[in-house]
């Protein structure tokens, strides 16, 4: 036995992680882990596997919409204050045109879009942030030193205590059924 | 066919050296920033950092003095600072095209040079963006060109075309650093997992965020990277096109073209090709990183800047052909006059022969597969360009539609001082880019090897077991945002 046992004896399990050699045996194992019905679990892998989405039955990034949404934003407000601004405010008439007439649209379109595009940018960054929890400084699997090479060339599965279906010695035998390399379990103290 | 697999019918080869684990291209692109830097490195950086010495000066100088310092006088306003400042837009320009343009059209071969590319384009503009600062004179007025309110109840003139650069600049300055930060996490997140040091596990750690590899994560991640690649492609067209405007839209002939934009963008990629180039040939050789860059990439670049060449060429015809075509007198004086005849015919002739002529030699495989032709080829190039840029300027200027104020432009050593200076801005940054950060990106590099590929029980070998026709990855791929896709 492994596991990271912490000082104090008030330690629970609170992640088992199992780790794999090679794209093809993490994608098998976690596919037999969606089978068994875990749901609080996830993969770790140096780069994004192809097909692991499906395998994990991951719905489509919503990601998206958050940008559809900031890029609109961008959009209106771009409109919003060049009409107000030179058409409202201060009064600016370059080449006849009315304020706040159609023909001064044309002159308006390279802000409107740049602006379209810089809120769009902020949009997937953040949203994409905002998705994923990140920044995220701490996690208990951080807290194994196997775990450093899952960002170099080793894959692994983790399965969270929160997870119903949990139990420290059934899922650590179910991971170590796959042919994992290695199975550990990390314990942290309850906050 | 698994799509790591080149198509040697078509004469591809291996992405990356065959044979290669996970762990030799961590290794190999990671180390470098983790070791003592080679007696190379030193010496280049001891060059830059002196430029950039001498960068600052000359600016401090120029504060002091104001840009009288500066060889522009009547009739030529714009000379070296506009040059510089297309100049470097322009190179800047291939970072982004490499990075989203090429991902967007499934190129893998990219991922041997786009984090490189991205951190050019990114110091490029720092470099391109120092220009407009400096020549407005009162560089603490800068600030008018923001709208924000003021004391003077003013607002900035939107549908001026030097409004419109600031706006794109600036946004292509942010979409820049942001894609280059998101396609940075995962390596952050190795370099964290590789520290040796408190401190470089504390910094890198931070900048990583938290990154584990998490599929969860991935999902969004590349859907982000998605999304900015497919913005930034557009952007990036804007970006010279809006530049050009700053021409365009005025009534000097040489200007008043309305064949600038599509035109400053492939003259923008070709000088920004040629300037990947000649960093990539460097790092390659000071850092040893020919198991990642290999000359198949550098055979590809060389075939893209004929095109762009060939591009640039057909916009320089159809100038001379439409200036004899409209019969327009003032256009004719320019362009069959003034540019090949005129006081500055040598500055012509740089840009005619680097950009028409030199590239031509790369029908050739022989020299497309040449080191040293290709580092000289690609310095007469970022010569040619920065003629090119000089010409359209400075040779519409200094003969306008008066004969009596035609003039001659001749530099300062200040206007050499600080071109120089940014050269120097740019290395340096470049250089310690290079120490620091992984100047490949190695999550991606991954992506394109066979141990990327679920369906191989062991890299170099086919799976055999039976799917289901629901299996996975064929149609996840096909649908898929990893370097990959069907080929």
């Amino acid at each position: 036995m492994d596991a990271k046992v912490a000082k104090s004896g008030a330690a629970v399990p609170a992640v088992i992680l199992a780790e794999f050699g090679s794209a093809h045996d993490v994608l098998h194992a976690a596919e037999k882990v969606q089978a068994a019905g875990y749901r609080h679990w996830d993969t770790h892998t140096p780069f994004p596997v192809h097909g692991m989405d499906r395998v994990m039955g991951l719905r489509d990034s919503r990601l998206g919409w958050i940008v559809l949404a900031f890029a609109l934003t961008g959009l209106t407000g771009a409109f919003v204050m060049m009409h107000w601004m030179n058409g409202v405010d201060y009064v600016t008439v370059v080449g006849d045109k009315p304020p706040g007439a159609p023909q001064t649209l044309p002159s308006m379109v390279p802000i409107l879009f740049e602006l379209t595009i810089l809120l769009s940018a902020f949009g997937a960054v953040l949203g994409m942030f905002g998705l994923n929890k990140l920044p995220r400084h701490h996690h208990p699997v951080f807290a194994s030193d196997r775990f450093r090479s899952a960002t170099d060339d080793k894959f692994f599965i983790s399965i969270e205590a929160e997870d119903p279906k949990f139990d420290v010695v059934r899922t650590r035998e179910l991971l170590e059924g796959f042919h994992a390399a290695h199975v550990e379990v990390i314990e942290e103290e309850p906050a | 066919m698994a799509y790591w697999k080149p198509i040697t019918e078509l004469g591809e080869a291996h992405l990356v050296q065959e044979g290669s684990t996970l762990a030799e291209v961590t290794d190999d692109i990671v180390k470098v920033t983790e070791t003592a830097a080679p007696r190379g490195w030193w010496i280049l950086f001891g060059i830059a950092s002196s430029l950039t010495g001498l960068f600052t000066v000359c600016v401090a100088y120029l504060f002091y003095r104001g840009v009288g310092v500066w060889g522009n006088t009547a009739p030529v306003y714009w000379a070296w600072d506009i040059t510089n400042f297309v100049w470097w837009v322009g190179i800047g320009h291939a970072g982004t095209l490499i990075s989203a343009i090429l991902f967007i059209f499934r190129q893998k071969w990219r991922t041997a040079i786009n984090r490189f590319a991205e951190a050019m384009t990114i110091f490029a503009v720092i470099c391109a963006l120092i220009f407009p600062g400096i020549h407005v004179g009162r560089p603490w007025l800068l600030y008018y060109v923001f709208p924000f309110p003021n004391q003077m109840t003013l607002w900035p003139n939107f549908k001026s075309p030097l409004l419109w650069d600031v706006f794109a600049v600036g946004t292509y300055f942010t979409v820049s650093v942001l894609f280059w930060y998101t396609g940075l996490i995962p390596d952050l997140a190795t370099q964290r997992d590789r520290s040796m040091t408190k401190w470089r596990q504390r910094v890198y750690g931070f900048l990583a965020l938290g990154w584990r590899g998490s599929n969860r994560h991935w999902q969004n991640y590349e859907r982000a990277y998605l999304i900015l690649a497919a913005i930034s492609m557009p952007l990036v067209l804007s970006v010279h096109s809006v530049v050009s405007m700053d021409f365009a839209t005025s009534v000097i002939p040489g200007w008043h073209t309305t064949i600038f934009p599509p035109y400053f963008v492939a003259g923008a990629v070709f000088s920004g090709f040629a300037m990947v180039e000649t960093v990539l040939l460097v790092a390659r050789s000071v850092f040893k990183l020919q198991r990642v860059v290999l000359m198949r990439h550098l055979e590809l670049m060389n075939k893209f800047l004929l095109l762009t060449s060939l591009l640039v060429g057909y916009a320089y015809s159809m100038e001379f052909f439409v200036a004899w075509y409209s019969g327009n007198q003032y256009e004719m004086a320019h362009f069959l006059h003034n540019r090949p005849m005129g006081p500055f015919w040598w500055a012509w002739v740089w840009m005619m022969s680097c950009n028409t002529l030199v590239p031509q030699i790369y029908w050739f495989k022989s020299m497309r597969t040449n080191i040293p032709v290709m580092f000289v080829a690609s310095i007469l190039i970022n010569i040619g360009m920065w003629f090119e840029r000089f010409v359209i300027i400075v040779l519409s200027l200094n003969r306008d539609f008066l004969p009596s104020s035609w003039g001659y432009y001749r530099p300062t050593i200040i206007d050499v001082g600080i071109f120089a200076g940014t050269i120097g801005v740019f290395f340096t940054l470049f250089l310690l880019f290079m120490r620091w950060l992984p100047m490949v990106a190695v999550a991606e590099v991954k992506g394109t090897m066979p141990q990327a590929d679920p369906h191989l029980a062991h890299a170099g070998e086919e799976h055999v077991e039976p799917h289901g026709p629901d299996h996975v990855p064929d149609a996840a791929v096909a649908g898929g945002l990893v370097p990959g896709g069907a080929e």
